[in-house]
């Protein structure tokens, strides 16, 4: 059993907003080659042109449909998943090694690649299926907010972020410290009323959701009033009209 | 695997990030976003967006992210290869490239020598068309064109011939200003950063999203209200909008008046010599009636104002201000909301909700610029006035038989409610807008051993701009610009294998093609065009001859094909993304852009354009060789920096001059590709801010182009709601003039080119029982896939390698299906079995595809039983190039009857269940894979 840090001094997350993403996948290609060639061991392929290709994604979209309760149309949400890097993060606690740890300095949740022994408990308890065994390298697999991006030096101060929040083209992205109320993160979430995944499970995820807008909504009653119905109204209706410009 | 590096597994702050970052232009895709490539130990290690870049502004799709697979693909091909087996065995040789242009060189110098139109060179997904074309034109064919015929040439064509430019590479929504935005059909495979980019930006300002598809993904997915229109119907459904702001008096008017041809005097007897034809004065400028004087004058008269409301008696005839007849036509009752919403598959309160939705934003939420503008006419304004109402559609509303009319029809519903080129509204990309008379027209043959009169695509303005022959018979294999298709300003690519097949209207020998997977998923009617690609005749040679093939990888095609010119990959490769080719453009900056080699090539390969150049000089083709004969262009390039098409103008408009100060115009600089680079890859300029809207009317946006070397000479223009040229070609068809129909096209061409849009039933739709054929079905690209390519992509792979037919609930439960059925699938052409999928947030008659997802057993270097080949299935099997017989002893094109586009969206199936279990039918042998097979697992970067 290993042991989460009493209070992070920031808590670091990505905001995803759900009214914007579009399910383009771009988060998540780019999240594995940033993270296939970088810090840990490579996000392998299996199989990967034949009849069964699986390969390690720390981030992964997935497409669900909706018909709301009230009736109207089916919808179609895109919800991407990575880690949530949860406060009360059971994946840490369950590692018999303590290669699952919690960062005290940013609450970034990662795996110590020379710990981890490949067992598998932290992915059963985690709640959101978001770690993945990488199927080569027998060591667990999971978002690290790109750790090695976000202070890094050789980067421009611009490019400091996590490389699915850099790449994502319509702007559903965004990273910062949810721990401060003053940061933009945590104002775009009290102004859109962000929202936890599950929070019945108890592991208050840093990482935050924001619901679509109300969809479907064009007046029922909304018609414009004719100001003509016949050719020759219309005629003078015309001429009144150029007359005023 | 190798152990992996000391201290990877560290948790550093700050790891290296790469040796170099090498700037160039993304080619997963057409939508050229610039590229930050990281190289590590010579190897591409990351790749990301160019945040400087005009396009991308640093994001970068999934099929970007995932280019270092691409790069890497197990696919690519290795040299050059003659075939040794039968084709589509897949049986190839390696040969030196000297052997390739000897094969290539002896079939084509004769054909040049003797019979020029024998070479069908036809060039697919071409980013470098202005090149190839010209290859074309010195080559002397007429047998040249792109893909564009089988893509979205419906919205081109008609936006060109509307408003002098359409979507996309035209120009651009105002993201930023914009408050409500509507977009239609499949739309996500092109532009696609930038769109989901603006949508991103829109919704953060609080504007809103109309999205009419019968499909609820992507975009449509995102979008505040969804329009889950029939098929097909979409002309019918923005017309009644149109019927619906008439009624209200909701147009304005003032723009209409100043801008467009809403004031052009038609005349309006039937008897008249001229009916239908605009009024034009002495100097051949059409005429308005000045609503004070109440005289006819050239509409571009400084001071006037034309009068709608007028009418004109004149040699007996009565001319009548072409705004009057369209909203005559279109204030109709069988335009009301009523009236179309069945068809539509609508309830006529939406229509009428969107109708007042738009005029509400266009007219109640207008925006005001303090910027001042002159215009055309010398007139001063002080402010510049916006509708934020903008629209964008792409080939879902093309892909019709009645494409070109609905397109039109959707540019005039822009134009009435005046949103284009107006702050919030639509805009123009330089060097758009152009207006058609600015476009080349087609042109012809010279003959045996000249090059060609002139560029072969172009806008025809009339019947006299035909390529037919006198009695009507088509000069092009494809029959672009005949009488079956008059304004094919594309070209028709999806027919040339058939016609060539068929000797109709002439046999060819060569057929050379290029990045155009045509024995596979960019044919209609794919199994049939396999055969066709190796049938013989009685003498047992091949129906046609010579096939000539390039490409990067080991796609279908290849197989078919008898000499294989393999090219680089995007990485190893120069381009130029050019504004005399398909620019890249944003509404604030000209733009161009080029690729370079990143990384050299490891295998015997050659950018397909180097060894054009090569083969042009072999050739001896004008343009290709110099005075004495030597080859001019060592490769592609030295061409992109030394070609120029007009003095001072060549492919790229940056850093032009000696000194490389020249923007747009200057004399040749040396030293250009190494400033481009230096730049990032890419050169800009930005559009001064009195230039920046109402582009065709504003003297400083006509003055900036002609100074940047868009144009020569300020070219303002006005908008065509009634469209001349149309109506020109049903006078043809109703006896008049010297250039005639054959008889039996007469009612076809009178129905088609109306000078005001109307709606027709799309012609499968007309032609087969809906009893027997009860659905729709459409198909599109996930946005993480272009075409073919993405199979082949290691990454992308893994997240899309099965398509199922999605199927509406109500159908699924009728028909029983359950999780992981099959289903067979027929259309009056043919039967397919594939695996299903319950989707509701779908038209309830409708059911679709992702496209090209199947592959052949053999390709893409994939294992033969991929899930791509055994489960993943084309929609093509059952769309036919060619309309069912009518009995009228004529085969009609499945295309729009305007523009030869292909009508891949008019299909009509049923469903069936079918026994559990695949593989996906027709199951086509496997072509043997020249390439062999990608490894089994990877691990890519653990060497870094």
């Amino acid at each position: 059993m290993t042991a989460l840090p009493e209070a992070a001094d920031k808590k670091l997350g990505l905001v995803i907003d759900l009214d914007t993403c579009v399910g383009c996948h771009a988060c998540v290609v780019n999240c594995k080659e940033w993270n296939t060639s970088n810090y840990g061991n490579p996000l392998s392929d299996i199989d990967a042109y034949g009849a069964e290709p699986e390969g390690t994604f720390l981030n992964r979209v997935h497409a669900f449909e909706v018909t709301p309760d009230t009736g109207g149309c089916a919808q179609t949400i895109h919800f991407p998943k990575s880690c949530l890097h949860c406060e009360d993060a059971p994946c840490v606690t369950v590692c018999p090694t303590g290669a699952s740890y919690k960062r005290v300095e940013d609450g970034i949740v990662l795996v110590n690649e020379n710990d981890c022994m490949g067992c598998g408990l932290c992915a059963w308890a985690c709640p959101y299926g978001a770690r993945e065994l990488d199927a080569l390298a027998g060591i667990m697999k999971k978002c690290t907010l790109c750790v090695d991006r976000i202070y890094n030096e050789n980067l421009p101060e611009e490019d400091r972020e996590p490389a699915c929040v850099r790449t994502c083209p319509a702007g559903a992205r965004h990273f910062g410290d949810l721990g401060d109320p003053s940061s933009d993160v945590s104002k775009l979430v009290a102004e859109r009323e962000g929202m936890d995944l599950m929070p019945e499970m108890g592991t208050k995820p840093v990482n935050k959701y924001l619901p679509p807008r109300q969809k479907d909504t064009l007046l029922a009653d909304m018609a414009l009033t004719p100001k003509s119905e016949e050719p020759k109204g219309f005629l003078a209706w015309l001429d009144k009209a150029l007359e005023a410009l | 695997m190798g152990d992996i590096k000391a201290g990877k597994v560290e948790a550093r702050p700050s790891p290296k990030v790469s040796d170099e970052v090498r700037q160039t232009t993304c080619y997963m895709c057409a939508c050229r976003c610039g590229i930050n490539v990281h190289l590590q130990d010579g190897k591409v290690k990351y790749i990301e967006g160019n945040k400087d870049h005009p396009v991308n502004k640093g994001v970068l799709c999934a099929k970007g992210s995932a280019g270092i697979m691409q790069h890497y693909s197990p696919a690519r091909l290795q040299a050059p290869m003659k075939r040794v087996g039968p084709r589509g065995s897949g049986e190839f040789e390696e040969i030196s490239w000297d052997e390739a242009y000897d094969i290539a060189e002896g079939w084509l110098k004769p054909l040049r020598d003797t019979a020029p139109e024998k070479l069908a060179f036809f060039t697919g997904r071409d980013q470098s068309q202005s090149f190839t074309s010209f290859w074309a034109q010195g080559f002397g064919t007429p047998n040249y064109a792109a893909h564009g015929g089988f893509c979205s040439v419906n919205m081109a064509a008609a936006g060109i011939y509307t408003m002098g430019g359409a979507f996309w590479e035209f120009g651009q929504p105002d993201w930023d200003r914009a408050k409500l935005f509507m977009i239609f059909g499949v739309a996500e495979d092109h532009d696609s950063n930038p769109i989901k980019a603006g949508l991103g930006r829109l919704k953060a300002n609080g504007g809103k999203v109309i999205g009419v598809n019968p499909i609820r993904s992507g975009y449509n997915a995102i979008a505040d209200e969804w329009i889950g229109i029939t098929p097909g119907t979409d002309g019918l459904f923005i017309l009644s909008i149109i019927h619906e702001l008439l009624r209200a008096g909701k147009v304005d008017l003032n723009y209409l008046c100043r801008y467009t041809n809403a004031g052009f005097l038609v005349s309006t007897d039937e008897g008249a010599a001229d009916f239908g034809l605009f009024l034009r004065g002495d100097d051949d400028k059409a005429l308005v009636l000045d609503r004070a004087t109440g005289k006819a004058v050239a509409f571009d008269t400084p001071g006037i104002n034309p009068d709608l409301a007028g009418h004109l008696r004149q040699g007996g005839t009565t001319y009548r201000p072409a705004f009057q007849l369209l909203a005559e036509k279109y204030m109709d009752g069988a335009y009301a909301p009523e009236e179309v919403a069945e068809r539509c598959g609508l309830t006529a309160q939406k229509i009428r909700a969107v109708a007042a939705e738009l005029a509400r934003v266009a007219f109640e939420e207008e925006i005001v610029l303090d910027q001042p503008w002159t215009d055309w006419k010398g007139e001063k304004h002080d402010k510049m006035i916006g509708r934020p109402v903008s629209f964008h559609a792409m080939r879902g509303i093309s892909a019709h038989s009645n494409g070109f009319q609905t397109c039109r029809a959707l540019h005039i519903l822009q134009i009435l409610l005046g949103s284009v080129e107006v702050p919030g509204g639509f805009r123009f990309k330089p060097p758009y807008p152009k207006p058609p008379e600015a476009h080349p027209k087609p042109h012809d043959m010279n003959g045996p051993g000249q090059p060609m009169k002139g560029p072969h695509l172009g806008y025809p303005m009339g019947p006299e701009d035909l390529l037919v022959e006198g009695d009507g018979t088509p000069k092009r294999i494809d029959k672009a610009f005949s009488w079956e298709n008059p304004f094919s300003v594309h070209g028709m690519m999806h027919m040339v294998i058939s016609n060539a097949h068929a000797g109709d209207p002439y046999k060819i020998d060569t057929l050379f093609l290029y990045m155009a997977n045509m024995a596979w998923n960019s044919s209609m009617n794919t199994s049939e065009v396999m055969r066709m690609l190796t049938d013989k005749d009685d003498n047992g040679d091949y129906v046609i001859p010579h096939i000539i093939y390039s490409d990067a990888y080991s796609s279908e095609t290849v197989a078919y094909a008898d000499l294989i010119l393999p090219d680089t990959t995007y990485l190893e490769r120069h381009d130029c993304i050019s504004m005399l080719d398909r620019p890249i453009c944003e509404a604030d900056a000209a733009a161009d852009a080029i690729r370079w080699p990143v990384v050299e090539p490891d295998r015997n390969v050659k950018g397909f354009q180097s060894a054009l150049c090569d083969l042009g000089a072999r050739l001896g083709l004008p343009g290709f060789v110099n005075e004495d004969g030597s080859q001019k262009y060592a490769d592609y390039a030295d061409y992109i920096v030394n070609h120029e098409r007009r003095p001072g103008v060549g492919p790229l408009g940056g850093f032009r001059g000696e000194d490389g100060t020249g923007e747009g115009r200057g004399s040749v600089n040396p030293e250009q590709l190494n400033r481009y680079i230096e730049n990032g890859g890419f050169w800009h300029t930005q559009v001064p801010d009195d230039a920046s809207y109402y582009k065709p009317w504003n003297a400083g946006y006509q003055d900036w182009a002609v100074k940047i070397g868009l144009f020569d000479k300020p070219q303002p223009y006005v908008f065509n709601l009634y469209l001349e040229p149309m109506r020109k070609m049903q006078r043809a068809a109703e006896g008049h003039g010297d250039v005639q129909p054959p008889d039996n096209m007469r009612e076809r061409v009178k129905a088609a080119f109306t000078p005001l849009p109307e709606w027709s039933q799309p012609f499968e739709d007309a032609a087969v029982d809906h009893d027997e054929y009860p659905v729709h079905a459409l198909t599109q690209r996930p946005m993480h896939m272009y075409h073919s390519w993405g199979s082949q992509n290691a990454w992308l792979r893994q997240i899309t390698n099965v398509n199922r037919l999605y199927i509406p609930g109500k159908i699924w439960d009728e028909k029983g299906f359950e999780e992981g059925d099959w289903a067979h699938v027929s259309s009056v052409h043919g039967k397919i079995k594939v695996p299903v999928a319950r989707m509701d947030a779908l038209n309830p008659n409708t059911v679709w595809t992702w496209n090209a997802i199947g592959k052949k057993r053999g390709a893409w270097a994939l294992s033969e039983d991929a899930p791509e080949a055994t489960k993943g299935f084309l929609l093509n099997h059952l769309i036919n190039e060619l309309l069912p017989e009518k009995g009228d002893g004529q085969r009609w094109a499945n295309s729009d009857p305007v523009t030869g586009q292909a009508a891949w969206f008019d299909l009509r199936v049923r469903i069936e269940k079918a026994p559990p279990g695949g593989p996906s039918e027709p199951a086509h042998k496997a072509s043997k894979s020249h390439i062999g097979q990608g490894p089994k697992d990877m691990a890519y970067g653990e060497e870094f």
